[in-house]
């Protein structure tokens, strides 16, 4: 059959502006998009850019965005995309700049990883291994299994406001040795992790859960490392405080107390913090917005609050 | 120019664990790779490494015995006996790096069975051992703040009065073209899959450092000892690890048949890998199977157990097939996987030329002879990675400073502009597959007088059709177009040498498997094959094969 490949293509040595292209190429029911690209590359036209290499989504060089968002290419087959013929396109990833074609520059997203000083620290020296339970091992590979493709930074929405937020990568890779048995710095690890740019800034919007191919779920371990940096004690932050005031406000009146939520979130001692929050509340005045100083109660009052009571309960156990 | 003192071209476990190594040793060390180290083909390693534990009750003899019958007692016994002893000191300091590896029921290594062996002593990581191995490394390389040139592409060694000096490479990302001083390197580029199609290997296993060394003047050894691995998928090639039967799998043929029961009775789907492909291939070949196909059962390991520990395999079952694993059985039959043959080395990883050393799938210190057993590869990556950096340590103290002459950066400058600037011509995918499909045809799991005498031909004038290739690609930034044609020049190299090793040897004995010659001669051949560059072109003569105190016997499985 034949495959329609459109593909955002771009030169820094031709042009500053990119533009897109459509191949048509000869591909089986097998075929997958790597494959598709491959032989427009060998038959068609040498000069378009990609990297790949293991064709078995192992290598985590092939990641681009495919109507949209971003995949590994190797292991999405062209009949699943385009079931009837239909147009693909293709584009780099996302949040990040780009060298040519389809190769993204991944300079900054290596940095990152290497911010999260990503290694084993232990002065322990076994005689022989370490004694670990297989359990444990067993939810590491959960997160060895990200292959540094690249795909979950590129479709973080975070990130795409937040240049500097750590992203979705680097936090997973963080998350493998907060989670590590032998690692003796976890708390060093989470009280960095918990600062700015860190594990609070993830909006916790999923796409990067939906996009990993290889489930390593980054936003569940960031969610996992809040929970473990609030049980070391750190709770001097926005994220620690927006969570503890969001419970209480459900504890007290049923619903959410917007006002109170980013009043407390900021923190009543952050004054450059609270003039940016009044600024915020006298736009929203304007515009109508601006939420009641004590939220109504909602008539199932009694039903929230106990359900917020058993879930109490049950964290305590 | 850059200078240092040991260069390392390639970024997987051989050269991330040189350099390491090199690093603790207070060398100044820059590793130079084609692709962010973390692509590098170590990743597609699945099932694990072995090493023969002794508080585990385990002798490193055992493993080391099991290694040279794998070999068809090709190996170089001293060699094998230096991997073995060795195998459990770099297991252990893996796991001390950070390797998540799979733990039995009181928090130790735990192990899978693997092919060629009775003894359970390959440890893991899941199926993707390799690729947990490469990332740790990686994360050690950041710990000790490796310099990498990452994306670089090295088109030649240079030497200085015999000795290497260094190396000449560009940038991919901007096209800068650059001489690296340095007073020894180690080449740890991997294999040469490509030469083949189809193969297990990733697009980037071109065999660039068998050609650099070949063309530097350190001779190939062993070159047509060719791995088809047992279970690979039709039509791509892609890799189903030996781990499935490791863990129970069975091989069957169309009529449902437990096939191995005819060919290797005690060791049955385990036997070594020339063994079952050969054995597979006869099934189709007499019509036993299906679309040149056999089947890889896991049915009756179950759902869950497949998910934990074959996650992987059942991964690409699933992506690549659409085929459960618990419920069908999958279609595979023997690719081409592994080069035995390689650069030939000392002990060390040192090659005949000063300063010039070698390491891992590239080079043939001879621990895998004529069949490497799975998971022995990993662990050669690891030991010899480590000793080559080490013993270049005397050697590098020894040299005074180098003065690389900076002509030759301008000399090879042109000869790539000169590429370049070719108008018109083929596409160098042309004539790769060409070869590829070529060299698969005639050097296969079976070969022969006639097949090898075709196929070198063919390679001959392949060779003679490289300067008829152009490069469409004429820009400076990621022209992967003019980096293929110089991945097709080092494939040539490496597949003449893997016809003049085959035509060579008159015998077959583990992986080459002559149809004219079908048995082994160990009074005449129990030696090496040595290719050579020589300005008349490619000479072969044959070395010894050192045997310590196993002698050759029948092989049986």
């Amino acid at each position: 059959m034949q495959a329609q490949i459109k593909v955002k293509r771009f030169d820094p040595e031709q042009s500053d502006e990119s533009f897109f292209q459509d191949y048509s190429v000869d591909v089986t029911d097998e075929s997958t998009i790597l494959d598709g690209l491959i032989k427009i590359r060998e038959e068609q036209d040498g000069t378009l850019g990609l990297r790949c290499s293991c064709r078995a989504s192992i290598c985590g060089s092939c990641s681009m965005r495919v109507n949209g968002s971003a995949k590994l290419v190797c292991k999405t087959r062209i009949k699943e995309v385009a079931p009837n013929g239909e147009v693909i396109s293709i584009e780099p990833m996302g949040n990040m700049p780009v060298i040519k074609d389809l190769v993204s520059d991944m300079d900054a997203f290596w940095s990152k990883v290497r911010s999260v000083d990503p290694y084993v620290k232990t002065d322990f020296k076994p005689e022989a291994e370490h004694i670990a339970s297989n359990d444990s091992m067993t939810h590491l590979l959960g997160v060895m299994n990200c292959i540094m493709c690249g795909a979950c930074v590129s479709e973080c929405t975070a990130l795409e406001v937040d240049s500097n937020f750590i992203g979705p990568a680097a936090l997973a890779k963080a998350y493998r040795f907060v989670a590590d048995p032998r690692d003796e710095d976890k708390n060093t690890r989470l009280s960095k992790l918990n600062g700015n740019d860190g594990v609070w800034d993830c909006t916790r919007c999923l796409a990067c859960v939906e996009v990993c191919p290889k489930d390593v779920a980054p936003m569940e371990r960031i969610v996992k490392m809040r929970e473990l940096a609030i049980e070391e004690g750190y709770t001097n932050t926005s994220g620690f405080r927006h969570t503890d005031t969001f419970v209480e406000s459900i504890r007290r009146h049923g619903r959410l107390d917007e006002t109170r939520l980013a009043l407390e979130s900021t923190g009543l001692k952050n004054i450059s913090g609270l003039i940016d929050l009044a600024i915020i509340g006298l736009k929203s005045l304007f515009r109508g917005k601006i939420p009641p100083v004590l939220p109504h109660r909602p008539k199932d009052f009694n039903k929230i609050t106990s359900i917020v009571e058993r879930l109490e309960d049950k964290r305590k156990d | 120019m850059y200078k240092h003192d040991l260069l390392i071209i390639g970024a997987g476990l051989a050269g991330l664990r040189a350099a390491v190594e090199g690093v603790r040793q207070g060398l100044n060390v820059a590793v130079i790779t084609k692709v962010h180290p973390v692509r590098s083909h170590s990743n597609a390693a699945q099932g694990g490494i072995n090493a023969a534990l002794t508080d585990r009750g385990d002798d490193w003899k055992d493993h080391a015995l099991a290694t040279i019958k794998g070999s068809d007692y090709l190996a170089d016994q001293d060699a094998v006996e230096v991997m073995c002893k060795e195998a459990g000191e770099a297991l252990i300091e893996l796991e001390n790096m950070g390797v998540i590896f799979s733990r039995d029921d009181d928090g130790k290594l735990g192990t899978r069975a693997f092919g060629g062996q009775k003894k359970a002593r390959t440890y893991f990581v899941g199926a993707i051992t390799g690729s947990a191995l490469l990332h740790v490394l990686y994360e050690q390389s950041i710990k000790y703040d490796l310099h990498i040139y990452e994306e670089w592409f090295v088109t030649k060694l240079i030497k200085d009065e015999g000795r290497i000096s260094g190396a000449i490479a560009f940038d991919i990302k901007t096209g800068q073209m650059e001489l690296i001083s340095a007073k020894a390197v180690v080449l740890a580029t991997g294999g040469a899959g490509r030469v083949f199609e189809p193969s297990t290997n990733a697009l980037i296993c071109t065999g660039d450092g068998l050609s650099l060394a070949m063309q530097a003047g350190a001779p190939l050894m062993d070159t047509e000892m060719i791995q088809y691995h047992p279970t690979t998928l039709s039509g791509s090639g892609i890799l189903i690890s030996e781990a499935a039967r490791g863990d129970g799998a069975y091989l069957i043929n169309s009529e449902g048949e437990r096939f191995m029961e005819n060919y290797a009775p005690d060791y049955m789907e385990l036997a070594s890998r020339d063994v079952v492909s050969r054995a597979e291939q006869t099934e189709i070949d007499e019509g036993r199977g299906v679309d040149g196909c056999v089947f890889l059962d896991l049915r009756h390991l179950g759902k869950q157990f497949i998910e934990e520990r074959l996650g992987y395999l059942q991964e690409v079952a699933l992506e690549f097939r659409g085929i459960d694993l618990s419920e069908s059985p999958i279609p595979i039959k023997p690719g081409m996987h592994y080069i035995m043959g390689g650069i030939k080395t000392d002990l060390n990883g040192a090659t005949n030329i000063p300063g010039l050393y070698a390491a891992g799938e590239c080079a043939n210190v001879s621990v895998h002879g004529a069949n490497r057993l799975g998971a022995n590869s990993l662990l050669d990556t690891i030991v010899f990675g480590r000793r080559s950096a080490v013993s270049s340590v005397e050697y590098i103290k020894s040299i005074q400073d180098l003065t690389p002459d900076e002509r030759l950066l301008s000399r090879e400058k042109s000869r790539i502009q000169s590429i370049i600037d070719r108008p018109k011509g083929m596409r160098s995918s042309e004539l790769r597959l060409k070869m590829a499909t070529s060299m698969t045809k005639g050097i296969g799991v079976w070969r022969n007088a006639e097949s090898i005498e075709n196929t070198s031909q063919i390679m001959k004038n392949i060779r003679g059709q490289l300067s008829n290739v152009y490069v469409e690609n004429k820009g400076k930034i990621f022209n992967t177009d003019l980096v293929s044609f110089l991945e097709l020049e080092f494939m040539i190299d490496v597949a003449e040498s893997i016809c003049q090793g085959a035509s060579a040897r008159l015998e077959s004995r583990g992986a080459h498997f002559r149809t004219d010659i079908t048995s082994r001669n160990d009074l005449e051949w129990l030696k090496h094959t040595i290719v050579e560059l020589s300005d008349q072109g490619m000479n072969t003569k044959t070395s010894d094969v050192t045997i310590t105190e196993w002698q050759p016997t029948e092989r049986i499985y």
